[in-house]
């Protein structure tokens, strides 16, 4: 998109929270899952402001790239956290964080799926 | 706990959220293809829409877990393993019938192959939850089937 940086840091981001949640899962003790859930919203946020980001640029983009799909991604990319995490809250096992795992790594997935439809190169 | 809370506890929890990723992906995916650009691949699109309302029945089914949800959990765990066995070896066979990808293109090879994965991990899942909930019959008869 126009923001490259921030498409990085933000994959980046998620892929720590996905370590994170792993390294949980295996503890199986939930060791700092506060600062952990700050995370992802921190994280939260930052896909919050590339869906801003991403509309604008797109309000100024006189292209033919596949706008519905692109949008698609920017606003489904902000359901994924907060679906995890209230799917995961009333999970009392280790296996709660194994759901914070997985939203984590759909993450990167659809940031790298809307730049290659930012790019044009779309699937 | 229950049966139903059992299916949907521990692993079972991280097996629903990658169906509701998947129902998720496809529906959106098959929508936007079909309103949009049907002509393009028609074959490969209604295809898609199909696996996408397999994936939402697998998800709330497995979430549900009542005995006939279970059922209908299975039966639908085994409809997709069937269709991403069949699609995956057409569209290695016949690539050109399939001119854009599909769910189950390839075995799931742009998902990771986590499609040909899940039905077998969600049939797994059922009957492993019911041979807990009657640890006297492990040949189970509590409707895992």
């Amino acid at each position: 998109m126009t923001a490259p940086l921030f498409a990085t840091v933000l994959t980046l981001a998620a892929v720590a929270g996905a370590m994170w949640s792993f390294v949980l899962l295996l503890l199986k003790r939930p060791v700092g899952l506060v600062v952990l859930l700050g995370f992802l919203g921190v994280v939260e946020l930052g896909l919050l402001v590339q869906a801003v980001l991403g509309l604008v640029a797109l309000a100024g983009d006189h292209r033919h790239i596949e706008s519905v799909t692109f949008v698609c991604y920017l606003i489904g990319s902000l359901l994924i956290l907060p679906a995890a995490v209230w799917w995961a809250r009333t999970e009392k096992s280790r296996w709660g964080v194994g759901v914070l795992l997985v939203a984590c790594l759909v993450v990167p997935v659809m940031i790298l799926r809307m730049n290659q439809v930012w790019a044009g190169s779309v699937v | 706990m229950t049966l139903a809370e059992t299916t949907r506890s521990g692993p079972g929890r991280v097996l629903i959220a990658l169906y509701a990723v998947f129902a998720l992906g496809a529906t959106s995916r098959s929508v936007v293809q079909i309103l949009l650009q049907f002509h393009r691949a028609p074959l490969a699109y209604i295809l898609s829409a199909f696996a996408a309302v397999v994936y939402i029945v697998a998800t709330v089914c497995l979430a549900r877990a009542s005995a006939t949800s279970r059922r209908v959990a299975v039966i639908s765990c085994t409809v997709e393993l069937v269709g991403v066995l069949a699609i995956g070896t057409a569209s290695v066979l016949a690539p050109s019938a399939f001119p854009d990808a599909t769910v189950w293109s390839v075995y799931g090879e742009g998902y990771f192959f986590i499609p040909v994965i899940l039905p077998i991990l969600g049939i797994l899942w059922v009957r492993h939850t019911a041979k807990l909930s009657s640890p006297r019959s492990p040949v189970d008869q509590t409707g895992s089937r």
